[in-house]
């Protein structure tokens, strides 16, 4: 899922420019689970945007803000009191934000900061695993993602600055190369670690993406 | 050939790390590579160490070069993508800096600039690869390129790293990426270094151990807490800490350090950490401990 941090009510503020009147689309997906943007947050954002006299037209949570179709439903259903808002504040990911936007000829102010693609253990504890940078080496790594879980991206092992095992640039955090060594020591497969592994292709993660079946 | 490669392939050899300025104020540690020139086979110019901002490594290795100076210049991966990489090997070669250290580089968020991009879209082993295929003529992308000279070219080596085979392997990476000789991080004592050489006897590259002078109880407790795997052993920092002059007791110790392990490995590279204008000094104490 997309984990988000909701950005401080001054900066929301701001971004509102002064709007009087405001509707509030949530995430009934992502930010639900992250407590950004779900049920509860639109409740808590309508009482604070009141508090400062600012009218709140109505609210709507889609079942998830990136599915574009689902949006313009949603808002076409709220239509009056979309119509009556000055701005939309869209509590969601920036791609939640921007289907909202590409809906609507009205400001769609986001609400959220968007963090990174994440698994989660329990509820509220995120863990970056996949970057999504379209050349996967998980076959190769003991499924262990060195270009998202080292901050370096480190593809032939570890760049040597951890200490005591830990990374060097969050020494709260395991090395991943240690964590593939310890997998495909397991796994009876250490000759995968001395072959010279090429540079990624950085060309198949050209932004932005676009996939159009038929 | 350089004078650096030329002395490696004869014997023990020394070299010495000088940062580039921050700051366009060049002298001072042009001046001291310069005096220092006769006595040691190469300089490493670093590249941004610490992931802090200084003058390019590529133009102060070489404005040594015109001070009589033998640069290693140093290359770091996690400022430049592999356009960028390639054409400051091109550039290298233009302007004779023949000898280079190749390595990943520290990660931004550790150094003075922490908000810039990290760039690594080559690690150290790809860099050292594309390195070689300069030197042959061919550019990364394979195609062919003028006017190529050759590179000596070098990496680093984390002796402390756990595990240390997980180190070996990617050295042996390097090395059959075009890696011939190895930079280590500082040694403190000779259990250590023995042990070392040991684990890496079949490594076939030249080992130039590291040796920095400490100065102070502060740094052997930075060293201890934020660096190395295993401690600086309780005699080494008792005579720091017991010292008059901790500093002078500092290079002291590293030239005996030196001289004891001249018949032990290629050579030994020498880190000061501050230290740039009492290199000198330390050069005098090596040599003078080497006569005895």
């Amino acid at each position: 899922m997309i984990i988000t941090k909701q950005k401080g009510i001054d900066e929301i503020f701001s971004a509102l420019r002064g709007a009087k009147s405001v509707f509030i689309v949530g995430c009934g997906d992502c930010a639900a689970l992250c407590r950004t943007g779900g049920r509860s947050e639109i409740e808590k954002m309508t009482e604070i945007l009141k508090s400062h006299d600012v009218l709140v037209t109505g609210s709507a949570l889609p079942h998830s803000t990136c599915h574009e179709l689902d949006v313009q439903r949603i808002l076409r259903a709220n239509k009056e009191a979309v119509e009556k808002s000055d701005a939309i504040l869209v509590l969601a990911c920036g791609a939640g934000t921007q289907a909202v936007g590409d809906s609507i000829k009205k400001p769609a102010v986001s609400g959220c900061d968007s963090l990174f693609i994440g698994n989660s253990k329990r509820q509220m504890h995120f863990y970056e695993k996949c970057s999504v940078c379209g050349d996967c080496v998980l076959n190769e790594t003991g499924g262990l993602c060195p270009e998202t879980r080292c901050p370096k991206g480190m593809q032939n092992g570890p760049c040597g600055g951890a200490v005591r095992g830990n990374c060097e640039v969050d020494h709260a955090r395991p090395c991943v190369w240690i964590e593939i060594y310890d997998r495909l020591k397991e796994f009876g497969r250490l000759d995968d670690l001395k072959k010279l592994v090429k540079p990624k292709n950085r060309k198949v993660a050209t932004k932005p993406h676009r996939i159009e079946k038929e | 050939m350089g004078k650096f490669r030329e002395q490696i392939e004869k014997g023990f050899v020394t070299t010495i790390e000088i940062a580039p300025p921050k700051g366009a104020e060049v002298a001072i540690p042009l001046e001291i590579a310069k005096k220092i020139s006769g006595r040691v086979a190469g300089v490493n110019v670093t590249d941004n160490q610490r992931a802090m901002m200084h003058m390019s490594a590529l133009v102060f290795s070489h404005l040594m070069t015109e001070v009589g100076a033998e640069p290693i210049c140093q290359m770091a991966c996690r400022d430049r993508n592999r356009l960028a990489l390639q054409s400051d090997l091109l550039g290298a070669m233009a302007l004779g800096v023949e000898n280079l250290c190749i390595m990943t580089g520290d990660y931004p968020t550790l150094g003075d600039n922490p908000q810039s991009k990290p760039v690594f879209d080559l690690d150290a082993p790809q860099l050292i690869n594309a390195a070689h295929m300069f030197s042959q003529g061919t550019a990364f992308n394979g195609k062919p390129l003028k006017g190529c000279k050759d590179f000596y070219i070098g990496a680093v080596f984390n002796p402390f790293y756990n595990p240390i085979e997980l180190e070996i392997f990617k050295a042996e990476k390097k090395i059959a990426a075009g890696a011939r000789f190895f930079q280590t991080q500082p040694f403190f004592d000779m259990a250590s270094l023995d042990a070392f050489l040991e684990l890496v006897k079949d490594v076939d590259a030249k080992f130039l151990v590291g040796v920095t002078p400490l100065k102070s109880v502060k740094m052997i407790d930075f060293l201890n807490n934020s660096v190395l795997t295993t401690p600086i052993p309780e005699e080494v920092s008792a005579r720091i800490a017991n010292a008059e002059k901790p500093e002078l007791e500092g290079m002291k110790m590293s030239a005996e350090f030196v001289n004891a392990v001249r018949d032990k490995v290629d050579g030994v590279h020498i880190m000061p950490v501050g230290q740039l204008e009492s290199i000198p000094l330390l050069l005098d104490m090596i040599e003078e401990g080497k006569k005895r």
